[in-house]
């Protein structure tokens, strides 16, 4: 199995938000969805509201606090996601990467081709991860593990 | 004879007694009561009969024996005499000490004893000395176990002077006797017990901890109703029945505040909340004394929850806890020598929190905020504590910040202490700290207001609004500055959101400073609007005078700005009027629109109502009748104010004019706008000389103009109350109905068959009301048969119907009769169609509640069963190219039924349904679609039975040409996951193929719904869902 189980060994292992809910976000960075997002891709359904949703591994908040930035290119169906963990071991980058994978695969067309990467120099195994992440075959093989595939639809899953 | 009759019974109760005992027949007991009841034997007697039972040697006999004695006793222990009381107490004091089997009975016996209302003084107290003394209740059953919670129960309620003589034995006693309860029927009986002896002042002497232990013992409350649990207690049954015994009394404080403290910091959410909600229970009856020791551990408690917890619901208990402690602590009466522990209490608070609130990261900001607002909204003297000193540092705080995100979130936190001082109304002048904050508090607002960041112009705006809130706050000086932002933000800032919410603040600020809204903001507005007018037309001036009309009908009030603002808005709607531009019909629109809104606001002032009717109603119907009354070689050409938008715009504020008036006014108004429609009369108008005379209801090809305005005459007369006799109505109901039959406008028509409808909504019944009705039946029948006006007849056919519909009347069922028939016919028949959701949906402009229009309650549903097997049998009848009226009909009729009904009909309309969806007309499909997606949601389990044609259906509708269909055949799939699991899988991989189509839609909307659909689609069955 190339992609590590969720640990559970605490809180302290993501660091992917800063701060906390609020009704005044200060503590926040950018939101998924500006930055360089946006551009080229009002054309289609902007990628950043299709993962902006998805849980985190740990808690019960989205992955929105988290550095999401993509580049879509409708007329080459092509689109990059680059996220970034706020520090560079979170256990839990091949799973959200993962999960943003997944989603993606779910809800755009086939022909579209998905490169999910870790924003550079941003985590420790940043280059295991990508590599990972970038393998059809083990993408494949790891949605056949069941217990690897409930993690990944409890990220998925729409929180009631 | 009387010896005869009490020997035989004497012998019938020895063979009773002896068939219970001996022969187990348990049935006897109650043969035996019955006689005890109407006198055929006395309880002495049946003691006797039971003599040598109750002397047996076996346990069992004597049990058996016992048992029928008690459960006589329980049937008539109203009858007993004193003195048998006193010897059946005694008989039963002394059977405690028999075998174990007998005891269950001799605590019946005792029970049945405990509610004799003859029992002796010291008599409970002995019986319960004795319970207490030789009956061990933990190792008896739980029924016993709870006869003995009675019998204490029952006494506590008739002889509390003599056991309170008891004195703190008795405490002592019913410890013992529940120590080690398990079962939660009778903790529950058991809590009620303890909530009494501390309610009542029972002596709890130095047994006060055991109390608190043989209670507290049960806390948190871990219990988990078995599954079919017949008894129904509740979890939450027990949580409150404990907490009412923790805290009743301040005595347990020193026990039980440690205990909370300790399970805030338990691992289970569930302990948190109860200790903290016990906390705040407690704050109510605790004083200073029972907190002191405690409040640091306390805080500390609160504070590392609220700061490191990610649930909201022990967030929101930690503060009513804190909010709770704070109101404790101001409660309590200050003595000169003691400490005043408010204060250090809330000192500690702020010292935690205070340097959380200028940390540049900001990270911990909200919570300290929540939490210092908890403690400062428990009372006055709290809040001036906390605002002392946390304003100023809030508004240092931000003039340091100049980022506008940051200083949103300080100006939040601003916002949330001013709206606490709203609670205590005004403020004061010798002890407020925030009126000497004034100044610094007026700039930080003001500077908000003129960010650049909408969202922190949102902020300031509310801001403002609470600031003007609290009276004496703002100087004439300050109000006049607020003013003038409100304007500039209303009038010129771009981002409508900050405008819009300007507009409000002018609103909820100008009843309470009326003179500066109509001194300085009306004025202005009046100006902008006057000085747009004399340059030539650009967008931005467009725009700009949309919002002045806006902030004119937001500012309107109070009385006082209404009587400026109306005849601005009419001067300038006199202005627009003359112009012949398509653009002076949208600003005549908006002109209406923003006398809709106005006449709204004024609706409930009796006064100014009549004031805005008098002024509003008259101009309005004057500049009308001048337009259709100019000469012109077009007769509709060039005039913005007879184009139908501008009508239409017109109504709702002559309705809403009218709906309120009192009766009186009302009459006096329609002793005006009849005559003139009817004769002429127009000496009432504002200017009444008239190029010619108005006669809309006169043959005469030049007349379509002044026919028109029959939807004004519509508006007045159909919003009238109900009681308000509408002058020659006879005539005028003559009128229309021959303007509705034979007008070739359509408009004309259809307002003159509305407004024949509202009338006869209303018309008492009666024979006047049957010939009306009857003359307009002879008329349309004809019209609808042939001739250039079945069109026009229809309509009226379809108005009159729904104000039948709506009272109920008779009639109303041959009408609709009428128009079941019409959707068979190839002209009419998809305006028949579409005709029933106009009966079904509420119309805007007559025939509703607010225009006084007769509707009884469910209509609908009695539409429907009336009318609905007539729609499905006319289906099954009608000829292929005309089904699809039939489905469109039935699909409006139930889309407008409340779903609880739908559901209960759902099996017999299904297949209907089912085949409306192949039908082509995309209204069919689209009002299908939407009446089947909530009842997939809300009755999966008939819906999965169609499960195979439903999936086939959907997924073909979701690459229909229509986008709407699309949308909703995607929502549809989407709620088919609401079904069982089971029924769905076979269909997953076919709908997730099928799906990705739409995932390439044109449209993003479909789109959208597409990724939410197959989203759901692909967790179906997956683990994790």
């Amino acid at each position: 199995m190339s992609c590590p189980t969720p640990s559970t060994t605490g809180r302290s292992s993501i660091s992917c938000r800063e701060g906390r809910a609020g009704p005044g976000p200060l503590g926040r960075r950018r939101r998924a969805g500006q930055g360089r997002a946006g551009q080229g891709s009002s054309s289609f359904l902007n990628p950043a509201h299709l993962i902006r949703s998805i849980n985190d591994p740990e808690h019960p908040l989205t992955l929105e606090e988290l550095n999401v930035v993509e580049q879509v290119n409708d007329a080459e169906s092509t689109v990059a996601v680059e996220f970034t963990p706020t520090i560079p071991h979170c256990s839990m980058a091949t799973l959200i990467g993962l999960s943003i994978k997944v989603k993606l695969i779910r809800s755009l067309p086939e022909r579209f081709k998905l490169d999910v990467h870790i924003t550079p120099g941003t985590h420790a195994s940043e280059h295991a991860v990508n590599k990972q992440l970038a393998d059809k075959e083990r993408v494949a093989a790891a949605l056949e593990n069941s217990h690897l595939l409930e993690v990944v639809n409890q990220c998925l899953s729409a929180r009631s | 004879m009387a010896a005869a009759g009490a020997g035989a019974g004497a012998a019938a109760l020895a063979a009773f007694v002896q068939d219970f005992v001996a022969g187990q027949q348990d049935g006897r007991a109650a043969e035996v009561a019955a006689g005890v009841k109407d006198g055929s034997w006395t309880v002495l007697q049946l003691v006797e009969a039971l003599g040598s039972c109750l002397e047996n040697t076996d346990p069992r006999t004597r049990g058996r024996g016992i048992q029928l004695l008690s459960q006589a006793l329980l049937q008539c222990y109203s009858l007993l005499q004193e003195k048998e009381v006193l010897h059946l107490v005694l008989f039963y004091e002394n059977r405690l000490q028999d075998h174990h089997l007998v005891i269950p009975s001799v605590l019946q016996g005792l029970r049945a004893l405990s509610m004799c209302e003859v029992l002796s003084p010291g008599l409970a107290v002995s019986v319960l000395k004795a319970i207490f003394q030789e009956v061990h209740v933990q190792s008896l059953l739980q029924l016993d176990r709870h006869t003995v919670y009675s019998i204490i129960t029952n006494f506590m309620g008739t002889r509390e002077e003599e056991l309170k003589g008891l004195g703190a034995d008795f405490t002592f006693g019913f410890i013992q006797v529940m120590d080690g309860e398990k079962d939660p029927r009778n903790l529950l009986v058991a809590f009620q017990i303890v909530r009494d002896l501390i309610a009542k002042n029972y002596a709890l002497g130095p047994f006060v901890e055991e109390l608190f232990e043989v209670t507290s013992c049960y806390f948190p409350i871990d219990f988990t109703p078995p599954p079919n649990d017949p008894h129904g207690i509740q979890r939450e049954d027990l949580i409150l029945s404990l907490r009412a015994v923790l805290a009743s009394t301040p005595q347990f404080a020193e026990f039980l505040l440690p205990l909370l403290i300790e399970k805030m910091d338990s691992d289970l959410q569930s302990a948190k909340l109860d200790s903290l909600q016990t906390l705040t229970a407690c704050c109510a009856i605790y004083g200073q004394k029972e907190l002191q020791e405690f409040l640091p551990s306390l805080w500390s408690s609160l504070r590392r929850e609220v700061f490191q917890t990610a649930s909201e619901k022990v967030e929101a208990e930690c503060l009513a806890a804190l909010h709770a402690l704070s109101a404790c602590l101001s409660r309590s009466v200050l003595s000169s020598d003691t400490e005043d522990l408010l204060d250090s209490f809330l000192s500690s608070i702020l010292q935690d929190c205070r340097h959380h609130l200028c940390e540049p990261d900001m990270k911990l900001v909200w919570p300290s905020a929540k939490l210092l607002q908890a403690a400062a909204g428990a009372s006055l003297r709290a809040y001036h504590r906390v605002t002392r000193s946390v304003l100023p540092l809030l508004l240092e705080q931000y003039t340091k910040h100049p980022q506008s995100s940051q200083r949103r979130t300080i100006l939040e936190m601003l916002l949330g202490f001013l709206e606490l001082q709203q609670k205590w109304g005004h403020v004061e002048e010798d002890e407020s700290s925030l009126l000497s904050l004034q100044a610094p508090i007026c700039s930080v607002v003001f500077s908000a207001l003129t960010d650049p960041s909408v969202q922190l112009q949102l902020v300031g705006i509310r801001a403002l609004t609470v600031l003007g809130s609290l009276q004496g706050f703002l100087s004439p000086s300050n109000l006049e500055l607020v003013v003038d932002h409100l304007i500039r933000l209303a009038l010129h800032e771009e981002d409508s959101q900050s405008s819009e919410a300007a507009m409000e603040a002018a609103g909820s600020l100008a009843p309470i400073y009326p003179k500066f809204f109509s001194g300085r903001m009306v004025p202005r507005l009046e100006e902008e609007l006057r000085s747009e007018w004399e340059e030539e037309s650009s967008h931005d001036h467009c725009s700009l005078q949309q919002r002045c009309l806006q902030a004119l009908a937001a500012v309107s009030t109070h009385t006082s700005i209404v009587r400026e603002t109306v005849p601005v808005l009419l001067q300038h709607l006199r202005k627009v009027q003359k112009g012949s531009e398509a653009r002076n019909a949208q600003d005549v629109v908006s002109v209406c629109q923003s006398l809709h809104r106005l006449a709204l606001q004024c609706q409930q002032d009796a006064e100014g109502c009549w004031y805005y009717h008098q002024t509003v109603v008259p101009c309005l119907l004057g500049m009308s009748v001048q337009a259709a009354t100019q000469e012109s070689t077009h007769p509709l050409l060039g005039k913005a104010l007879l184009e139908e938008e501008v009508l239409a715009a017109m109504v709702p504020v002559i309705s809403a004019a009218t709906t309120h008036l009192s009766p009186e006014l009302a009459a006096q108004s329609v002793s005006h706008v009849v005559p003139l429609f009817l004769d002429g009369e127009v000496s009432f108008l504002p200017q009444n000389s008239f190029p010619c005379s108005f006669q809309p209801f006169e043959d005469g090809e030049c007349l379509e103009a002044q026919r028109r305005l029959v939807a004004l005459l519509m508006a007045f007369v159909c919003s009238l109350p109900r009681n308000v006799a509408i002058p020659q109505q006879e005539r005028l109901l003559q009128e229309l109905l021959a303007l509705s039959c034979s007008c070739n406008c359509p408009f004309t028509a259809t307002t003159a068959a509305k407004c024949f409808a509202g009338l006869v909504n209303k018309h008492p019944a009666g024979q006047q009301l049957d010939e009306i009705l009857q003359l307009a039946v002879n008329r349309m029948e004809p019209g609808l048969v042939e001739g250039p006006h079945r069109t026009q007849a229809l309509t009226l056919l379809l108005w009159v119907t729904k104000a039948l519909v709506l009272r109920y009347h008779p009639l109303s069922a041959h009408l609709t009769d009428k128009l079941l028939g019409l959707l068979g016919d190839m002209e009419l028949g998809p305006a028949a169609a579409d005709g029933f959701s106009l009966l079904m949906a509420e119309s805007p402009d007559v025939l509703h509640k607010g225009c006084h229009a007769d509707v009884r309650i469910m209509f609908r549903q009695r539409f429907f069963t009336d009318n609905v097997p007539k729609l499905v049998q006319g289906f099954h009848g009608a000829s292929p190219d005309v089904k699809a009226n039939y489905l469109k009909g039935l699909s409006h009729v139930l889309n407008h039924l409340p779903k609880p009904v739908l559901v209960t009909e759902l099996p017999t309309l299904l297949s209907l349904l089912l085949e409306a969806l192949s039908c082509s007309d995309r209204v069919v499909q689209l009002s299908t679609l939407s009446c089947l997606q909530p009842l997939l949601l809300e009755a999966p389990q008939i819906m999965s039975l169609h499960v195979d044609t439903l999936v086939t259906k959907f997924l073909s509708l979701t690459s229909s040409p229509t986008m709407a269909v699309r949308i909703a055949a995607l929502r549809c799939a989407h709620a088919l996951t609401s079904l069982p699991t089971t029924v769905l899988l076979p269909y997953k991989a076919r709908v997730i193929r099928a799906l990705a189509k739409p995932l390439d839609d044109k449209k993003r909307l479909v789109r959208k719904e597409a990724v939410a659909a197959r989203g759901e689609w692909f967790l179906l069955g997956s683990p994790g869902r």
